[in-house]
Parts: structure tokens; C-alpha cells; sequence
């Protein structure tokens, strides 16, 4: 069998796995974020906590529980880390830096796991498995929570109640993500994936570092977390060791993102509007991987930074999935990809990490950006623009351009200062085009909550560690804000009814809408950088 | 309720006609004139007022950026440098131009108006009974004033006692002659127009400076004009576009000084420029004031810009069947006999009963008789001998006595009929019609049928609204068996028979809740409550100052139908601006593949590859990226003005339609305008 043809096979085995459990799995989440009865656990969870479960929270409400939950993530993640050397199974590395530790604990608990950090010499498996673990789940149990809230405010009519961020975010990693990453570290573990408590073993004399690498792999996909237990990440064969496990992997970080469209169909009582979301995200991210596998197989040096046990497709195959998800975990070194390759990759972050995105901010921000369009959309069929049966007036376009403009903003303003300090040049492997495509995707990466790193470039510096945590921290929770704000001016308003006269967002002019509409923003916005960085170096 | 109309009554067809040769007359006399953007120049100089650009974000950033290449320009002058500070100027002037001449439009207007306004001097009641002489201006709601024919009526209010013929011209450009009086419906007179006969006193409805013409004054002009709701979401995203562009351009600085390149403020400018969307920025407001101006020209006074917008929203039409739907006059088109009357006999009976009867009916009945019986039309001396009995709410009948003989006709519940006849006048009803029984001595000779004519081109036009998801519903006080036939001839959608003021305000409530938005005409005293409640009132100028004060519109026509042009009016206002922001947007593609290569070419070679257009220098193409950016706004001012071609059809078609001219052109277009100016621009000494 060809490379070319197992890698499609390969991504036929993917789709059709998708495909099989996204309408249990998507109907399923549905459930779980509708239910009105709580399990034991989760009883036992509000009641150490002081919650009322079943009283609901206006959107301000909600949206300051997600930023003190997150306060509070951050707070003792960097504690957790300063303090390690009073932890068990630190195996002596010591403490972590400030700027180091203040870099990752933003990271992770922004579901972006950005590492500035080498894993098996800098962290022990404590801080491993109680901080970052455990951000790893709760991280995107926020991003689900936030993401159903504003499903609610197109679903709901005339209330200001949108949920409990408690009950929502508690039911996600309970009746969610838990039991998933559960099977599949288990799983995992079949196909190979090292699990241990050891700090290392000795092979013919050398000490090769291992670690509770399947639990942690397992959440790290499934939650698009992408931070790694061992610096070379999923590349490590001891995180990824076969094509399998490969597979697993790209498929655990795709599932909730995909499903998601389906839970959301299923709550606003349509499922067609859930299947265009997911076939506008399925159209870009197909077109996006046939990019990036074209030009990764044409490339001078086609496989320079990439594992021989995957070959180009499986590459291609996951560096597509996890910068289109906001994952970040890589397999293969995405600095050494072709400049369309790997411009590719930097799109894919670019296009706001929505196709199809990171668990529940994907959903999101599609939507977010299903309003921006459906506003102009409405205005060229000669009503007051509509989306789902809401009018998007001043407050929804305000609500939906903040969330948007956050990005770009944190990331050309932080990779423009980069650019031209004097310390960067010497920060970097790489001169000219794609030396500032290194600096580019870092802040993309960082901006977008992705994590992945195009490499090449040194960030332990303190400019570095401390603008990358604030690209991620207002990448997270600006849009958060704006779009739980969003979810509450919607649900406030009454159903508008569906005539002849209403723009059908189930067909595919919607669709080509969407799709042109997230291709055209990021375009616009990013291609003079671009054409500095990864365009000039396509073009040589 | 009544719907009365006090001029000819026109057709669809005939009043669409008309505004087409409005528009026409518009197009020519105010867009392609070149005088009228001469001589809207000097306003066009006064708004570089930074006080005035300050209102439109994406102007401002122009504005300021143009000041900004003329400080550096002046700093290096070249061809070059002066050139982009020259067209981004000009940029920030065909905006303003734009503008200028919208309000131009509405100044013509405002200035006959004015006129109207002269100094009326007023002949206010005194509490004694007494009469004294003040200026129009002190006059003070509740005040009671005499008017007689030939003068001025000094300020808005309702005739309170007498009847009087008004001209009122000024106002409505109609020249016929209206009739004003006191009680009912039609007792509403307009400040500024002219009693021609009698003599009526009018109780003052409106405080001096806030009359009806004041209004439409300042809403010709545009001098009050506010944002409505969905410009301002427009702006805000417009503002959006404004801060990613800026964004965008800063960041490239510190890349390009990165990448050995560092680019000068001139050039950084000139990009910013191009890729904000100053096309829509500077035709946006232009595109508002001409969507009221639209509405004035035909002859439609909105009390807001948001009315205007609403207008486009509705999915509820409430029509009133008499004067809208039908043309009201109930005509006679056939006579039934029965109980073996022969029809000759029952024409020549009825003929005898309607001789005097002057109302439209009766007439109708004569000219069936005429032109199907061959019967004479006029009465001879024997039969003006009888004696014509009224029609009488008792009764319920007219008719005449003759010969001894008495000859009626009326409604069937007045007579005593059999089975047959019953049978005979629930056919009719179920058709639409009305029965007149006819009877001689209490003997039913035959039933005569009432139609009531629908108006031509209705059926389509309520088809067109199908396809735009405009729900419609009649209003009638006829009965449901009637009604529903008129309904079904008509092709509207629903109907409310037997409607009294509360049915309607009812129904409004009811499709409000839903979440509909409700549109209606009215000019009663009784309308206000349903005008006011619903989205978009339109009251008819001949109604009450009630209605007119309850509703956000006035048709100044009276008109009914009109309702149906305003709902268009309110939707191209929205696709213009839809269309020119998408427009605007897309063109942005085009500049980015003349000025990027433009500017980097020189540090990395190979992004000459995305010079397409095989501009001729760095400088021509930035040069004419910036002037296709301010050309292209002057070409779209008549577009702005007029409105995007609105056809009636479903969102999907629409929004196919407008993405391919609009989004598709938009895209294409920008190539080929930069393509041929950079043909001139390089042959300009120091450029190419």
C-alpha cells in the first residue's frame, strides 16, 4: 500500500468513526447540559461547594463565574508549580520560575497549552496530574459550558437566565469528558501508550524518561488541550507509538468539536442548522488538509521534522486537525513544513479556530461569526437582520464584533512589538520570511488558545513568556465575555417567526456564506503579515 | 370605519407608473446633473468640519489620515507624495459631496415648503365670544380660531364647527379642492393651506414650530435626521472593519522594519485608506437621507427613519377592503327573478325604485337597466310624480311610491322571503356580493346583486407579497361569506369580516405576540388605538389629527395602497447598504494584490508575482489603488441615491442575486478600474 493511499484510508477510517457516533454522542451531550436531575456525584460536588444547582444565572453572573473559576485555576496552578519541591514525585527538579510558571498556568487553564516549559526536566508527575490534568478537563468543560450558554440564548425566549456555570461545567467533565477520556486511556494503553509513576527507566545505559502518559494523552486530545507530558508530544513514541494510536488520537480531538453541531441542532429544535455549521467547518477543514498534504508531499524535503512511522498523511492528517481544533499537540515539527504547508497550519489557527475548533469554543465562534453574516446577509434581503429566529441588532453586532476583533488585536499588536525587539532576532533560528513566520505563528498559537508551536523559536525570555500569557489569557476570556453577553441579549428577545421572507440558514447559500465570511476575515485582516512571512516564502 | 379618498382613484398599475416617472424625472434632474453637485459643493467644503466627520468613524480615520500625508508630504514633497495627499483630500471630499447632494434634494423641498409658512395672522375666539387678532406664532394648543374663505388656516388642528372646501395644494401638490368638517373622519385641517368657500372654526392641535409642515421641513432637510438602529449596528461594524484594517496596517511596520523593509507613513496610509470600507462609509448616510427622500417623493411623510426601516420588517399587512382592496362603489350586476316574475318585469320594477335614488347603487342599477334592458335612463313626468321614499335605518329599505303601488328594495332580513328567495340571496352573499330584495306591495319579485368590483392588479400584487413573506389580511365589515369570497378574489391571505375598531386592535396584539411585525392604514378617530399599536401606522391626511398623531406616517395622497410602496421603500433602503457594504468589502481583495506586491517587491522579489494586474510601478499602483477608492464613491452616489434594483422575491433569490453583483462584482470590478487607471496614471512624469 502506497503512503498516499493509506493516508486515505486512514482518513476514511476517521470520518466514518465521526460519523458513527455523532448522533448518539451529539444527542447525548444534549441531554446532559438539559437534564433537570442531578447524579449522586454531582450532588455530593454542589453541596461541598455551596451551589444551588437549579437556580439559573443571568449572563453577567455566568460570565464572572467563569472568570473567577478561572482566577482561581490560575492562582493555584502557579502556586502549585513555585511550590514543588514540597511535592511528591517531583523527582527533584525543583521550583519553576515565575515567569515560567506564570506562562503556564494561564496556558492551561485557557485551553491553550502552550509549553514554554521542557515537561520531563521542569515538571514532576504532581504537578502533572493535579494542576495541569485537571485544568485539562475543567479548561474545556469552561469552553463547553460557555458554548451551550449561548445555545440557550438563541434556544430560549424572553428570559435572562441562561444556566449554571456550576451545574454546566460539572456535568461536562462528569458525564462527559470523564468517562470518554476513561475508555480511551485505556485504549490508549492497549496500543501502547506508556503509564507509569516512575520518573524514568535505563535502556542500555541511557535514562529515558517516562511518566502517566496514557490518562494524560486521552484528555489532552479529547478536551483539545495539546499539552504534551513529554516535550517531543505526540511525536514521542512513547505518547503516540503507531498509527493507530495516531488515529486515536486525531479522532479523540475532533469528536466533541464535531458533535457539538449535533447537540446544537438537536437544543435549538433544527437539526439542519447543526449539520451546515458542521459542513461549513468539514468543507475548510478537508480543503485545508489537501493544502497542506499537497504541499507537504511536494516539498524539497518532504519528510525533515517528520516520525517515519507516519509518513506524510498521517502528518498532514494531524497538523491540520490540531491547529484547526485549538489542540496544539503536534506529531510532527510544523517549522519544518513547506511555507504553504505550513502557512497552511498558521490559517487554520487564523481562521479563528473554528473549523471545526476546540471543544465549545468552536461552536461559539462559528456562531459569533454566523451573526457577523447573517447581519450583512439580512441586509441585502431588506430586513432588519435575523439569525435562528433573533434579531441582531446594535447590542448582538456589538457583542459579536468584540469577540472578534480580541484576536487580531492581541495578536498583531504582540507579535508586531516582537517583531522588532531587540532581543527576538537572537530568539530565533531563522532569519528573514521565516524567521517572522516563527514569530507570527507563536502569537497566533498563543492568541487563538492553540498551542501548538511552529518551533524555531527560543520563549523563555521574560518579554515572551509574559505577552504569550497575556495573548492567551485575552484571546480566552475577551470573546467569552462578548459572547455570554451575546447569549444574554438573545435570550431576552422573543422569537421572530419564520416567513418567505426569512433567509433560510439551513442550505447552501448559508454555507458558502459562512464559509466565505470566516476565509474572508481572516484573509483580509491577516495577509499583509502574512505575505511577509509564509506567502513570500511559498512564493520563492 | 370609512376610507375616503378625496382625488380620482388610481391603480395599481397607474400609481407605479407614476412614481417610475418620478424616479426617472429624480435620476435626471438630481444625479447625473452635474449642476447639482456644483452646486452642492460649497456644503460639501463645509463638512471637512472635523466636528462633522467625527460622526462617521471610517471618514475620520480619513480624514485624519489625509492630514497626515499632507504633513509628510510637505515634509518630501514629489509628484508621488503630493498625488496621495491630493486624492486621499479627495477621497474625504466625494463623501462629503455625497451627502451634500442628498440633502440637496430635500433642501429643494424644504424651500417650497417654506413658502407655505407665510405669517398668518390668526382670528382667535376670546372666552367672552369675542374675536381677537394674533400672529399665527402665539397660538397655544386648545385654542379655538375662525377661519373664512380666502384666508390662511394659522396652525394644525381639527375644524371643531362648519364645513369648508380647502386647497390644500402646498401640502400635497394635489390641486383638487378637499372638503374639511366639523365631526367624523375628515375634520383635520394642515397649517398653511387655504379655505376656499364657507367658514369653519378649528380648535389648534400643535404648538407653533412643531406643526406639520415644521416636521416635514426638518425631515426634507435631514437637519434632525438621527441614526436609526440598524445604521448604527451598520456603523458599528463598519468601525469593526475600520480597527482590524488599522490594526492590520500598524502591525505591518514592525514586520516589515523585521523583513528590511520599512515602509513610509505616506504609503502605510494610502494602504489603510484603501482597505477600510470607505465606500459604504461615505455613501452611508447619502443612502439614509435618500430613502426618506424616496418616501417624500411620493408624497409619504415618516414621523423616523426607524418607521422607514420597520417598514422593510413587516409580515403583516392589514388592508382595508373598501378603497384599498375594491374600489368601494358596489355595483348592480344582475337581477334574479323569482316567484315567476318575469326579469323584464323585475328590471322595469327596479328601475321605477332606483329613478331617484342618487347613491351609487341606485345609479348602477340604472345604467344595468340601460345597457341590458335597453331601458330609459331618464325619468318621464309620470314617473316623477311618485313619491321617492329615503332610505331609513328602520326601515332598512328606499324605493318609491307610484300608481298606488309601493316599490321597495333593501336588505333581505327586511323582508319576509321564502325559501326560494333565501336560497337566491345566500348565493349572492356567498359570491361576495350583496342582495337587494326587490318587492311591489310586500310581493318579492327578485333579488338584485350588488358586486363589489376588486381593483385590477391586486391578485399580483398580494402574490408579490407572498413571495417577500408578507402575510396579508382585509379588513371589511362585511359579513364572513362575503368577505371570504372578496378574500378569495382578491388572493389575499386572511381576512377579518365584520371588523370593529377592537377586532383590529385584537388581531394586531395577537400577530405582535408572535412575534410579527403589523403594518396598517387608518383615518379615523377610532384607527388611533390600532395605529398606534401597530409597527408601521400609516395614516391617511384626510383622517383625524388623532389618527395622523397615532401612526409613525401620513400619506399625504390618502392612498391605501400605498402601504405596499412603503414596505418596498424600507427594504431597498436596507439592501442598499447591505449591498454597498459587501461591495465595499470585497473590493478590498483587488487593492491588496496592487499595493502588497507594490510595497514589498523590493525586499522579497518573488511577491511580484502577485502583481496580476502588471501595474507599471510601485508608486502607479499605489497611486491608483487610492484614486479608484475616492473615484468609485462618485460613481456609486446615483446608486446610493436612487436605491439598488429591488425586485420582489424570496430572501434566497435575493440574496443570491445581490451576492453575485455585489460580492462577485465587487470583487472583479476593482481589478479591472485599477488596471485602466494605472494605464494614465503611469505615464504621469515621477510616477511611472
Amino acid at each position: 500500500m502506497s503512503s498516499t493511499v493509506a493516508g486515505l484510508v486512514q482518513v476514511g477510517l476517521l470520518i466514518a468513526a465521526l460519523a458513527v457516533v455523532y448522533r448518539p454522542f451529539g444527542d447525548y451531550m444534549a441531554r446532559v447540559y438539559t437534564s433537570t436531575r442531578h447524579t449522586k456525584v454531582e450532588r455530593v460536588i454542589y453541596r461541598t461547594a455551596r451551589v444551588d444547582p437549579d437556580s439559573e444565572q443571568r449572563w453577567g453572573t455566568y460570565a464572572l463565574a467563569v472568570l473567577g473559576f478561572s482566577f482561581v485555576g490560575v492562582a493555584f496552578l502557579y502556586l502549585l508549580q513555585r511550590f514543588q519541591p514540597l511535592l511528591p514525585f517531583d523527582f527533584d527538579r525543583g521550583t519553576v520560575s515565575p515567569g515560567m510558571a506564570f506562562n503556564t498556568a494561564v496556558s492551561f487553564v485557557t485551553n491553550t497549552n502552550w509549553q514554554s516549559y521542557v515537561p520531563e526536566t521542569v515538571l514532576g508527575h504532581t504537578v502533572q496530574m493535579v494542576g495541569l490534568t485537571v485544568q485539562n478537563f475543567v479548561s474545556a468543560a469552561v469552553g463547553m459550558a460557555v458554548a451551550v450558554a449561548l445555545v440557550r440564548g438563541f434556544a430560549r425566549h424572553r428570559t435572562d437566565r441562561l444556566g449554571n456555570f456550576w451545574v454546566d461545567m460539572t456535568r461536562g467533565v462528569v458525564r462527559i469528558l470523564l468517562p470518554v477520556a476513561f475508555v480511551f486511556a485505556t485504549v490508549l494503553v492497549a496500543a501502547g501508550v506508556v503509564m507509569s509513576l516512575k520518573s524514568g527507566v535505563t535502556v542500555d545505559g541511557q535514562q529515558v524518561a517516562i511518566a502517566p502518559a496514557a490518562s494524560q494523552e486521552a484528555i489532552k486530545e479529547l478536551g483539545t488541550n495539546g499539552g504534551g507530558i513529554f516535550n517531543a508530544n505526540s511525536a514521542h513514541p512513547f505518547e503516540n507509538p503507531n498509527s493507530w494510536s495516531n488515529l486515536i488520537e486525531i479522532f479523540l480531538l475532533l469528536v466533541i468539536p464535531v458533535s457539538l453541531t449535533r447537540t446544537f441542532g438537536t437544543l435549538v429544535g433544527n437539526r439542519k442548522q447543526g449539520y451546515v455549521l458542521l459542513s461549513v467547518m468539514g468543507v475548510l477543514w478537508a480543503l485545508m488538509l489537501t493544502v497542506i498534504w499537497w504541499a507537504e508531499a511536494n516539498g524539497i524535503r518532504p519528510l525533515e521534522g517528520k516520525e517515519m512511522r507516519f509518513g506524510i498523511p498521517a502528518s498532514a492528517l494531524f497538523a491540520n486537525s490540531t491547529t484547526g481544533t485549538s489542540t496544539g499537540a503536534v506529531n510532527s515539527m510544523h517549522d519544518s513544513f513547506t511555507g504553504l504547508g505550513g502557512g497552511g497550519a498558521m490559517l487554520n489557527i487564523l481562521f479563528g479556530e473554528m473549523t471545526p475548533g476546540g471543544v465549545g469554543t468552536g461552536l461559539y465562534s462559528i456562531l459569533v461569526m454566523a451573526v457577523i453574516a447573517m447581519f450583512l446577509a439580512g441586509l441585502m434581503v431588506g430586513r432588519t437582520p435575523e439569525y435562528l429566529g433573533k434579531k441582531l441588532g446594535k447590542r448582538e453586532v456589538t457583542a459579536a464584533a468584540v469577540s472578534i476583533l480580541a484576536m487580531p488585536t492581541v495578536l498583531l499588536i504582540g507579535a508586531g512589538i516582537a517583531a522588532i525587539l531587540p532581543g527576538t532576532q537572537g530568539a530565533l533560528n531563522n532569519p528573514g520570511e521565516h524567521g517572522l513566520s516563527e514569530i507570527l505563528y507563536a502569537y497566533a498559537s498563543a492568541s487563538n488558545n492553540n498551542g501548538s508551536a511552529f518551533a524555531g523559536i527560543t520563549v523563555t525570555s521574560d518579554w515572551f513568556q509574559a505577552s504569550l500569557a497575556v495573548c492567551m489569557a485575552l484571546g480566552r476570556f475577551v470573546p467569552i465575555i462578548a459572547v455570554l453577553c451575546l447569549a444574554g441579549s438573545l435570550a431576552e428577545q422573543k422569537k421572530v417567526p419564520e416567513t418567505a421572507g426569512t433567509l433560510p440558514t439551513t442550505g447552501p447559500l448559508f454555507a458558502t456564506l459562512l464559509g466565505g465570511s470566516i476565509v474572508l476575515v481572516a484573509a483580509l485582516t491577516f495577509v499583509p503579515a502574512l505575505a511577509l512571512g509564509p506567502i513570500a516564502e511559498a512564493l520563492l | 370605519m370609512t376610507t375616503t379618498t378625496d382625488h380620482p382613484k388610481r391603480t395599481p398599475d397607474e400609481i407605479r407608473k407614476r412614481h417610475a416617472e418620478n424616479l426617472g424625472h429624480q435620476v435626471a434632474a438630481g444625479i447625473f446633473n452635474p449642476r447639482q453637485m456644483i452646486k452642492s459643493l460649497p456644503d460639501a467644503l463645509r463638512k471637512f468640519d472635523p466636528r462633522h466627520q467625527l460622526r462617521n468613524p471610517v471618514m475620520f480615520v480619513v480624514w485624519v489620515g489625509s492630514l497626515l500625508v499632507t504633513v509628510f508630504a510637505v515634509g518630501d514633497p514629489s509628484v508621488f507624495t503630493i498625488a496621495v495627499a491630493v486624492w486621499l483630500w479627495a477621497t474625504v471630499l466625494f463623501a462629503n459631496l455625497a451627502e451634500a447632494v442628498a440633502e440637496g434634494r430635500g433642501k429643494a423641498q424644504a424651500d417650497s415648503l417654506r413658502k407655505t409658512k407665510k405669517d398668518a395672522v390668526a382670528r382667535r375666539l376670546t372666552e367672552d365670544g369675542g374675536e381677537e387678532r394674533v400672529p399665527g406664532t402665539e397660538l397655544r394648543v386648545g385654542d379655538l380660531v375662525v377661519v373664512e374663505a380666502g384666508e390662511v388656516i394659522p396652525g394644525d388642528g381639527d375644524v371643531v364647527e362648519g364645513i369648508a372646501t380647502v386647497d390644500e395644494s402646498a401640502i400635497t401638490g394635489e390641486s383638487a379642492p378637499v372638503i374639511r368638517e366639523s365631526g367624523g373622519d375628515r375634520s383635520a385641517v394642515t397649517g398653511g393651506t387655504t379655505v376656499l368657500s364657507d367658514r369653519v372654526v378649528v380648535r389648534i392641535s400643535t404648538k407653533p414650530g412643531e406643526s406639520f409642515v415644521d416636521r416635514m421641513i426638518a425631515l426634507v432637510e435631514g437637519a434632525e435626521r438621527q441614526k436609526t438602529p440598524n445604521e448604527i449596528a451598520l456603523t458599528i461594524l463598519l468601525s469593526t472593519l475600520t480597527i482590524i484594517f488599522l490594526l492590520a496596517v500598524v502591525a505591518l511596520q514592525p514586520f516589515a522594519i523585521f523583513s528590511g523593509g520599512e515602509q513610509s507613513v505616506i504609503v502605510l496610509t494610502a494602504l489603510l485608506v484603501c482597505l477600510i470600507p470607505t465606500t459604504i462609509g461615505a455613501l452611508l448616510s447619502a443612502i439614509g437621507i435618500a430613502g426618506m427622500d424616496r418616501l417624500v417623493q411620493r408624497n409619504v411623510l415618516a414621523t423616523s427613519g426607524k418607521a422607514v426601516e420597520a417598514a422593510g420588517d413587516i409580515d403583516t399587512l392589514l388592508l382595508d377592503k373598501t378603497g384599498t382592496i375594491t374600489w368601494g362603489n358596489r355595483r348592480a350586476t344582475e337581477f334574479i327573478p323569482v316567484n315567476g316574475t318575469s326579469e323584464q318585469v323585475l328590471a322595469r320594477t327596479v328601475r321605477l325604485s332606483s329613478l331617484a335614488d342618487g347613491t351609487p347603487e341606485g345609479r348602477s342599477i340604472i345604467e344595468l337597466c340601460a345597457r341590458k334592458y335597453g331601458l330609459a335612463a331618464e325619468a318621464s313626468d309620470v314617473e316623477k310624480s311618485g313619491q321617492f321614499i329615503e332610505f331609513s335605518a328602520q326601515t332598512r329599505t328606499s324605493g318609491v311610491d307610484l300608481n298606488g303601488s309601493s316599490i321597495r328594495k333593501g336588505a333581505a332580513s327586511a323582508f319576509t322571503i321564502d325559501d326560494a328567495t333565501k336560497h337566491v340571496v345566500d348565493g349572492i352573499s356567498a359570491q361576495g356580493g350583496t342582495p337587494l330584495v326587490v318587492a311591489e306591495n310586500d310581493l318579492v319579485l327578485g333579488v338584485i346583486r350588488l358586486s363589489d368590483v376588486v381593483k385590477p392588479g391586486m391578485r399580483e400584487r398580494f402574490a408579490e407579497l407572498r413571495a417577500m413573506g408578507i402575510r396579508t389580511v382585509m379588513v371589511t365589515g362585511d359579513n364572513p361569506l362575503t368577505a371570504k369570497a372578496i378574500a378569495d378574489e382578491a388572493g389575499v391571505d386572511d381576512f377579518l369580516a365584520e371588523a370593529k375598531p377592537e377586532d383590529k386592535m385584537a388581531l394586531i396584539r395577537k400577530e405582535q405576540e408572535g412575534g410579527k411585525l403589523v403594518a396598517m392604514t387608518g383615518d379615523g378617530t377610532n384607527d388611533a388605538p390600532a395605529l398606534a399599536q401597530s409597527d408601521v401606522g400609516v395614516a391617511m391626511n384626510t383622517g383625524t389629527s388623532a389618527a395622523k398623531e397615532a401612526g409613525n406616517m401620513v400619506d399625504l395622497d390618502s392612498d391605501p395602497t400605498k402601504l405596499i410602496e412603503i414596505v418596498e421603500i424600507g427594504k431597498q433602503l436596507l439592501i442598499t447598504r447591505g449591498a454597498l457594504t459587501t461591495f465595499s468589502v470585497a473590493n478590498d481583495l483587488a487593492k491588496y494584490f496592487a499595493i502588497l506586491p507594490a510595497m514589498f517587491a523590493a525586499i522579497h522579489p518573488q511577491l511580484d508575482k502577485l502583481n496580476i494586474m502588471a501595474l507599471g510601478s510601485p508608486q502607479s499602483a499605489i497611486l491608483s489603488a487610492v484614486i479608484f477608492n475616492a473615484l468609485v464613491i462618485v460613481v456609486l452616489i446615483p446608486l446610493a441615491l436612487r436605491g439598488v434594483r429591488y425586485k420582489p422575491s424570496n430572501a434566497s433569490a435575493l440574496l443570491r442575486r445581490n451576492l453575485l453583483i455585489y460580492g462577485l462584482g465587487g470583487i472583479v470590478t476593482p481589478f479591472a478600474g485599477i488596471w485602466l487607471i494605472d494605464l494614465l496614471v503611469r505615464l504621469i512624469p515621477g510616477i511611472g
